[in-house]
This record gives structure tokens, C-alpha cells and sequence, in this order.
């Protein structure tokens, strides 16, 4: 079990992560999604001990990961599948693991064939890998200890539909066996078919969590005004009745039901340019949502 | 407490299976990082140039030098010099192989006590150092028993233990040099350009103030480490160069060193 507490790392007067805190239990995936700049890579290399926070803690199984005496038994870390020296082996950096941990050799042949690297490819090196295959590799190196726990940034990158396939079902034996996995994305749709929880940051902040079935059911009302003052107007109204409002592109999501939304638009006077229920679309719009604030788009307007 | 599975600590002791986790012994650390100095193609041949050019060195003063120039001591300057290139340069990638390559992301996760890292890194590097000093040695000394065979002289061995346990220092602060730039920069670019500027601009500059200005020709000794190092290789050693010695290798290479590690031990790795 991982337990991120109340996690905030400053760089100068910005703040990457911003008093994140989430579980990502045992037996489950959780998917960390979040668009390119959230705070997601930051997020992971404190957890693994690269980067200081400036406040809150990470544990892994009730331990900080520098009380690990041999983490990577313990935890499997992948950060970046490019990290990985252009001159070596795919064998070879195996190897260097397999030999850091103090494992037996057999276990190099054993989890390439768990990851799907022939000999053949095992034996070239790396600069003439696909990043699929780099992704592969560095999986190999998150599993070679048999840790309980997994730590994966962005481990689909790169792969085909058949590789992120793979990854759901190997993410998903690893979990079923008791193990812990937190792997993160940008990419809404990844997280949707690997994980059973999700946590979406979005600049440093955490903005929703829970299960994937309650983030996509929980979508409420999808409701669009013709002008911002009048979306205002409408949430103002929304929020007198008690009613929970979450701001989209050019409208609101309401935890409501849609006639409910329309009387309080009618009362209120505000136009209406649609209206509908979210069909589990609820997290999607918030996600372009997110991603619209730090999307190139999003900064030229 | 019955609903304790509501907390979040309890889980991980019913997930816990028996097993032993023990601590990474050093000794394993060490031979790790010997391992990564020698499991590329650029690695193993920088590896294998000392060999070579210990060979190319001793052929060039068996094919030039003049006869009665045949010693040991020929041998061992003829070798030393472009050794004392390559050392260091062995001691700086050493370090910086890890962020050019990116790797210490996965070896500063699986060891994540950089402290630890790092003195694994200078031991393996001054292994090899040794080692190589001692395969200098003895291909020197086979250079000599060939050379004097060709020229039917008696064999001259004018090596002292005591000369060749100062070379070894002087290539072993030369790659401790390396190390530092290593730290320090944490590019491998960075650091050789670094390297140049220290055993060659340097000391060139320095030559130069004494040679015009007299102010600093006393000066010198107690300044430009590189001369300080250099003496080493002369046999030449009384109290004042040890202390000089001291003096330059502190600014120039203990305390940037400590700065360097300081560095390496706080800053992030991305």
C-alpha cells in the first residue's frame, strides 16, 4: 500500500505538487492521471526518494522507501523507459539489476520472457530498442525483485494496442495476487481500461478521486450557458439550493438531476444553450477541462 | 478496534508474505559499479587503452629512444604520461555516466543512499586505477628486459619502491581529480572540458605568471596544483612539496570534492 500524505514540493515560488494525498491500496490499480505537468512525474520520484518534498511524506507498506534495505524487492520502480543506457544490453541492464539486488542469475532469462523480450532482442543494445520495447525492459526491472508493490510513470507510452493489452493484464495478475500498483497517465482512456481507482491531479492539486465505476457514473448533469455571466448566475442559483457544481468549458457538471438544473436555470433567468444528462462523461470533462488550462491550445487563447 | 480493516496500516500485514529482506552489502556495490565501467563498447575500449597504450608507449621508446636511455624509468615516464590522461577521464565518466545516460534514476532507486553509491564508485575507480598502474608496471618492465636484450646492455632498474609508490599517488589524485569534476558537474562534457582546463590551461597560466611576474614565482608552488602533483613524478619529494602538495589539493581537489558530493547527495535526479 502506497500512502502519499499531504505532499507539496516548491521549486522557487512554483509549486509542482501541491498538498497531494491519496492510498493506493493493496490488491488494486491505481491510475494517477493527470495531463503532461501536473505534478504526476514529481509526485513518483519523491515516493522512490530522487526528490526531496518540501513537506507532507510518502509510505510504502507504512515505511518511507529509505528505510527499504533493498527496495527494489520490495517496490518496482519504472520512471522513464528512455533513462536507460543507450550502450548496454537489454540483458545487461538486467543484469546490473538482477546483480544490485543480490538475485539469482536465472532470473534474468525468466523475467525477460515474463516481459516478452526474445534472446535475440535481449542481446542488442538499447540505443536500437523501440520505445515499447525500452518500456518492456524497464517493466523487467520494476519486476525482477518481485516486489509487492509497483511505481509505473507513463508505462504505456509507446506501446502498441497489443503491448497496453499486455500491460492490463499483467497490471492486473499483479494486483490480484495482493500486490499494490500505481501507475500514471495522461492519457484518460489508458487509465480507464487499466485501473480500478483513479486519482486526477491537475496543476499540483488533486481534483477528484475514487473508484473508476463512481468517477464515471457520479457524471450528474452536463449544462452549457450562451456566456460566462450567465453560467455564473446559474451556479449561484445552483449553489443557493445546495446543489455541488463543478465549472466545465463553457458550463457546469451538477450533481443533479437535469429537470432539477432547468426550474433552477428557469427561476434564475438564465438561458440555456444545452442540457443533458453526463452520461459518464462526467470525468472526461473535467479531464479536457484540465488539460485546456496547460494544452498549448488553452495558452495561446 | 474490529473494523480494523478500515484503517490503512493493517493490510499490509495480512499482504506481508515470510520473507527475508537483507541489506545490499557494499562489497556487491562495488562490483556493480566495476561491472558498468566495463559492459559498454566506449567503456571497455577506455578499459582496454590503458593496455594499449601502455604497449604502443613501450614499443615507441624500444623503436626510438636511444640506447643507453633504455631503463625503467624511460619506460615508466614514456607510459605514465598519456595514463595520467585516461585515468581520470575513467573516474569522471564513472560518475557521470549516470546523468549523460540517465541511469542513475534506476541506480539511485534500487540504492537509494547516494552516499553509498559514490563510494562504491571510488572504490571500483581506483581499482582499476591500481591496477592499471600495476599492468603499466609490467609491461614497462617487459619493455626493459626487450629493449636491453636488443641493445645487449645490462637491464637498468632504476625504479625505487618508494618512486613507484608516489606515481600511483599521483595518478591516484589525478583520478580523485576526475571524480571531483564528476560531482561537481554531473555532465560528462562539462566535467572533460573541465579535466582539460585543469591539467593543461591551468597549468600553462600559472607557468607563464612565474615566468614573467616575480612576485609569483615562490607563489607557484603553494598554488598550481598540477605542479605540486607533478613533483611526484620526479623522485624529488622534501617536507615543503608534501606540505605544498597538501595546501593546492585541498582547494583544488578536497574541497570542491566535498562541495561535489554535497551536491550530488541533495540534488534531484531527473
Amino acid at each position: 500500500m502506497i500512502s502519499v500524505e499531504s505532499l507539496t514540493k516548491h521549486y522557487g515560488p512554483f509549486t509542482a505538487v501541491d498538498h497531494v494525498s491519496f492510498t493506493a491500496a493493496t490488491g488494486r490499480v491505481t491510475g494517477f492521471l493527470g495531463p503532461n505537468g501536473a505534478g504526476k512525474s514529481t509526485s513518483m520520484r519523491v515516493m522512490v526518494g530522487l526528490t526531496r518534498a518540501s513537506s507532507g511524506r510518502v509510505t510504502i507498506g507504512g515505511r518511507d522507501y529509505r528505510e527499504l534495505v533493498n527496495p527494489g524487492l520490495e517496490v518496482g520502480v519504472l520512471l522513464d523507459a528512455s533513462a536507460q543506457h543507450a550502450g548496454r544490453t537489454g540483458r545487461e541492464i538486467l543484469t546490473i539489476a538482477q546483480q544490485t539486488m543480490g538475485l539469482p542469475k536465472a532470473q534474468v532469462a525468466e523475467t525477460l520472457a515474463r516481459v516478452g523480450l526474445t534472446d535475440d532482442e535481449a542481446g542488442r543494445r538499447v540505443r536500437d530498442y523501440s520505445l515499447g520495447m525500452r518500456q518492456r525492459l524497464g517493466i523487467a526491472t520494476a519486476l525482477i525483485g518481485d516486489p509487492e508493490v509497483l511505481i509505473l510513470d507513463e508505462p504505456a507510452n509507446g506501446l502498441d494496442p497489443a503491448g497496453i493489452r499486455w500491460m492490463r493484464d499483467l497490471l492486473r495478475g499483479f494486483a490480484n495476487d495482493g500486490g499494490t500498483v500505481l501507475l500514471s497517465s495522461h492519457l484518460l482512456h489508458e487509465i480507464e481500461v487499466i485501473a480500478d481507482d483513479i486519482v486526477v491531479i491537475g496543476q499540483g492539486r488533486i481534483v477528484a478521486q475514487g473508484s473508476k465505476t463512481e468517477l464515471l457514473a457520479a457524471a450528474g448533469t452536463l449544462v452549457r450557458t450562451s456566456d460566462p455571466a450567465q453560467t455564473d448566475r446559474l451556479a449561484r442559483a445552483l449553489h443557493e439550493a445546495s446543489v455541488v457544481t463543478t465549472p466545465i468549458d463553457g458550463g457546469l457538471r451538477v450533481d443533479a438531476e437535469p429537470e432539477l438544473v432547468g426550474e433552477t436555470a428557469h427561476r434564475a433567468g438564465v438561458v440555456l444553450r444545452e442540457l443533458r444528462p453526463a452520461d459518464g462523461a462526467g470525468l472526461e470533462e473535467m479531464f479536457l477541462e484540465l488539460t485546456a488550462d496547460t494544452a498549448r491550445e488553452g495558452a495561446a487563447a | 478496534m474490529t473494523t480494523a480493516t478500515a484503517l490503512p496500516r493493517p493490510t499490509t500485514e495480512v499482504a506481508t508474505p515470510a520473507r527475508v529482506v537483507r541489506p545490499i552489502p557494499t562489497t556487491r556495490l562495488t562490483t556493480v559499479e566495476l561491472r558498468k565501467m566495463f559492459d559498454t563498447r566506449a567503456g571497455f575500449w577506455l578499459m582496454a587503452s590503458v593496455g594499449i597504450i601502455s604497449v604502443l608507449a613501450t614499443a615507441a621508446v624500444i623503436i626510438w629512444a636511444p640506447d643507453e636511455a633504455i631503463t625503467q624509468n624511460t619506460f615508466s615516464t614514456a607510459i605514465g604520461m598519456p595514463l595520467s590522461v585516461v585515468l581520470p577521464i575513467i573516474a569522471i565518466l564513472s560518475v557521470t555516466g549516470e546523468y549523460s545516460q540517465r541511469t542513475g534514476l534506476t541506480t539511485y532507486t534500487l540504492v537509494p543512499w547516494r552516499g553509498r553509491v559514490l563510494s562504491a564508485k571510488v572504490v571500483a575507480t581506483l581499482l582499476v586505477g591500481v591496477v592499471a598502474m600495476f599492468v603499466a608496471l609490467a609491461v614497462g618492465a617487459l619493455g626493459n628486459l626487450l629493449g636491453s636484450a636488443i641493445t645487449r646492455l645490462d637491464a637498468t632498474w632504476d625504479i625505487t619502491l618508494s618512486q613507484f609508490g608516489n606515481i600511483v599517488l599521483a595518478n591516484v589524485l589525478g583520478m580523485l581529480m576526475g571524480f571531483m569534476l564528476g560531482v561537481l558537474f554531473r555532465s560528462s562534457a562539462a566535467a572533460i572540458v573541465g579535466y582539460f582546463v585543469y591539467s593543461f590551461v591551468l597549468p600553462v597560466a600559472f607557468g607563464t605568471l612565474a615566468a614573467f611576474q616575480e612576485w609569483f614565482r615562490d607563489l607557484q608552488p603553494w598554488v598550481d596544483v598540477q605542479f605540486a602533483i607533478t613533483r611526484l613524478f620526479d623522485n624529488s619529494m622534501t617536507a615543503e612539496y608534501w606540505q605544498q602538495l597538501g595546501v593546492t589539493t585541498l582547494v583544488w581537489l578536497w574541497i570542491p570534492l566535498a562541495l561535489g558530493l554535497r551536491a550530488v547527495l541533495r540534488a534531484e535526479v531527473k
